[in-house]
């Protein structure tokens, strides 16, 4: 649904070139929820800008329902006709919400709408079926400013729903707002993902808003994508930092002569009694460090921090079964290039 | 002493209205023009940002008597003739358009990027934003400019009598002054004053009526009035108790 290819972004300022993005290659599928995730000053901004070509970007492309609007955009700064009309069809919600003081919720929601040319009679209509959609019905007269937070972001998304999108862009939506809103606001969105069918893509630095939302996700850093997939993709990942960031189990080793492994649990391995099972075959001590069930992108997923005596070279055979009985290990404290070996397929 | 005051009054009022008008007119576009322009602008063009500035700071740093006579040619091809009061709404109004216009290029900077973004989202034009975002958000703000505009109009009025446009101030320097009728002087006075302090007060409350519908003062004035009156009116306003509680 939405694709870019190659995408860079450099800025030019007084004389010297900031890369903002460096080549992101970013596939986000129909239907689905899309996150991207990373620290501040890592691109994503940027990259959700360019996307519906509020920033051109320096080279690449950008492709939104089949329609390349790298091509539309033109050469000069400004839109043309057809960029703006491609702009109708993809939504985009807004950290801080980018309300209209001097218009009210209705009018607000109308905006749009009068930008695609309804006569008032339809605007009124459609921004008040928007309006209840998002459950604002009975705010329709009053002015943002009377609003909390999480009201003016669901009026910002009944805005950005009003040119029917089949795209949903979120700017950081839910990161001026408290942790409560912050959820009911993520449901929303999953609500209408799944209820219109619309493809979400959504930026933030909060891997929560991952977490509860959803279905793929990717890392940037320094202007690149360092990782992407589904979620459930990423947690059977060896070694993903997404996934360990998604899904931290924290706890040290108590001593050096130890080996600590990260054992996830996903699909029916879940249920399987592993832990006394390779206690009793291997007659070894086990300690947990720490452990968590959870739910990831509306999986059941746990993830476990052991600790086994000794080093890992005596621990092979232990840490072989494991992964016989179908879970992910990660041993903590390896050099990547033992991880990348035993995560060998 | 009484009719010469009352056509002074009339005569200030007059120029002060029309050329104010033009000064809205004109300076209002412009000093759009300035903001899309600049570096960063919707609209970037720095050769027409630069040049409109110029412009701007040149008649600006004009005295205003001497802009007069400079316009003199200019003001006889527009009302043909270069005395009376018509003759001063002429240097008036283009003195007064880039003061207006630089005026309304802060309040229109004030009005924040994030809402210039969304409109263009939606698909909006710049002319879009213009006429939805720029304009409409920076009103209270400009609504306080043209008080300032009117003001600043009033004093330059006062040498509007060199060329025989009549006026306040002018029956001040020729009566109060130059006859030493200093009791006409301070009457004029009191009367420059009575009309500024009016004209600021209804720019202001303009601009709060504007500032509270869109700020947290909640519901427009008119409704809080009304609910009170209104059997329907909005829920809360009138305490009916319901008897099913």
């Amino acid at each position: 649904m939405i694709t870019t290819t190659g995408l860079t972004k450099v800025y030019r300022s007084r004389g010297r070139d900031v890369t903002a993005l460096d080549g992101v290659d970013l596939h986000v599928r129909e239907g689905e929820v899309y996150g991207v995730i990373g620290q501040s000053g890592a691109g994503k901004s940027s990259l959700i800008r360019c996307v519906n070509l509020l920033e051109r970007p320096t080279s690449g492309t950008v492709t939104v329902a089949g329609q390349d609007l790298t091509a539309l955009a033109g050469r000069g700064p400004r839109a043309g006709r057809e960029l703006r009309q491609a702009r109708t069809r993809i939504g985009m919600v807004f950290q801080h919400f980018n309300l209209l003081s001097s218009r009210t919720v209705q009018e607000n929601v109308e905006l749009p709408l009068d930008i695609l040319g309804l006569t008032r009679r339809e605007r009124g209509h459609k921004a008040l079926q928007l309006l209840d959609l998002v459950g604002l019905s009975d705010k329709a007269g009053a002015y943002p400013a009377q609003l909390s937070g999480g009201q003016k972001q669901r009026v910002g998304i009944a805005r950005a729903l009003a040119g029917d999108p089949k795209v949903l862009l979120s700017d950081e939506a839910t990161s001026a707002l408290d942790p409560e809103t912050t959820r009911s606001i993520l449901q929303l969105l999953r609500d209408l993902n799944r209820q219109l069918g619309l493809t979400v893509l959504l930026i933030t630095h909060e891997m929560d808003v991952v977490k509860t939302v959803c279905d793929s996700a990717a890392l940037m850093d320094r202007g690149r994508i360092v990782e992407s997939g589904t979620v459930s993709e990423l947690l059977a990942t060896p070694g993903s930092e997404l996934a360990s960031a998604l899904f931290p189990v924290s706890g040290t080793a108590s001593g050096d002569d130890r080996t600590v492994l990260d054992v996830t649990f996903h699909g029916e391995s879940a249920t399987q009694p592993v832990i006394s099972q390779l206690s009793r075959t291997y007659n070894i001590d086990i300690s947990i460090l720490g452990a968590a069930m959870d739910t990831v992108a509306g999986r059941q997923v746990g993830r476990m921090r052991i600790e086994l005596p000794g080093r890992y070279e005596e621990n092979v055979v232990p840490i072989g079964f494991l992964r016989e009985q179908g879970l992910q290990i990660d041993i903590q404290g390896q050099q990547p290039e033992l991880v990348e070996e035993g995560a060998a397929k | 002493m009484q009719p010469l005051l009352s056509q002074a009054c009339w005569d200030t009022l007059y120029m002060v209205g029309w050329s104010t008008l033009i000064a809205v007119l004109g300076g209002l576009p412009l000093g759009v023009l300035l903001v899309l322009t600049d570096r960063g602008g919707l609209l970037q063009n720095t050769v027409v940002n630069k040049v409109l500035g110029q412009v701007v700071n040149i008649v600006r740093s004009m005295p205003f008597i001497i802009l007069m006579v400079a316009l003199m040619t200019f003001t006889r091809w527009i009302v043909g003739t270069t005395i009376g009061r018509e003759a001063a709404i002429v240097p008036l109004a283009v003195g007064a358009i880039p003061f207006f216009a630089r005026l309304v290029e802060t309040s229109v900077r004030e009005v924040d990027g994030g809402l210039v973004e969304a409109v263009q989202s939606m698909g909006g034009s710049t002319w879009t934003v213009v006429r939805k975002v720029l304009v409409p958000e920076s009103l209270p703000s400009l609504i306080s400019a043209t008080t300032t505009t009117v003001v600043a109009i009033i004093g330059y009025s006062a040498m509007a009598g060199t060329v025989g446009a009549g006026g306040l101030g002018d029956l001040a320097i020729r009566y109060g002054y130059q006859r030493f009728e200093s009791q006409m002087m301070w009457l004029i006075v009191a009367v420059l004053a009575l009309v500024i302090a009016v004209v600021q007060f209804a720019g202001d409350s303009g601009a709060r009526v504007l500032h509270r519908r869109s700020g947290k003062g909640g519901e427009p004035l008119r409704f809080r009035v009304l609910a009170g009156f209104l059997p329907g009116g909005p829920a809360g306003a009138t305490p009916v108790k319901s008897t099913d509680s």
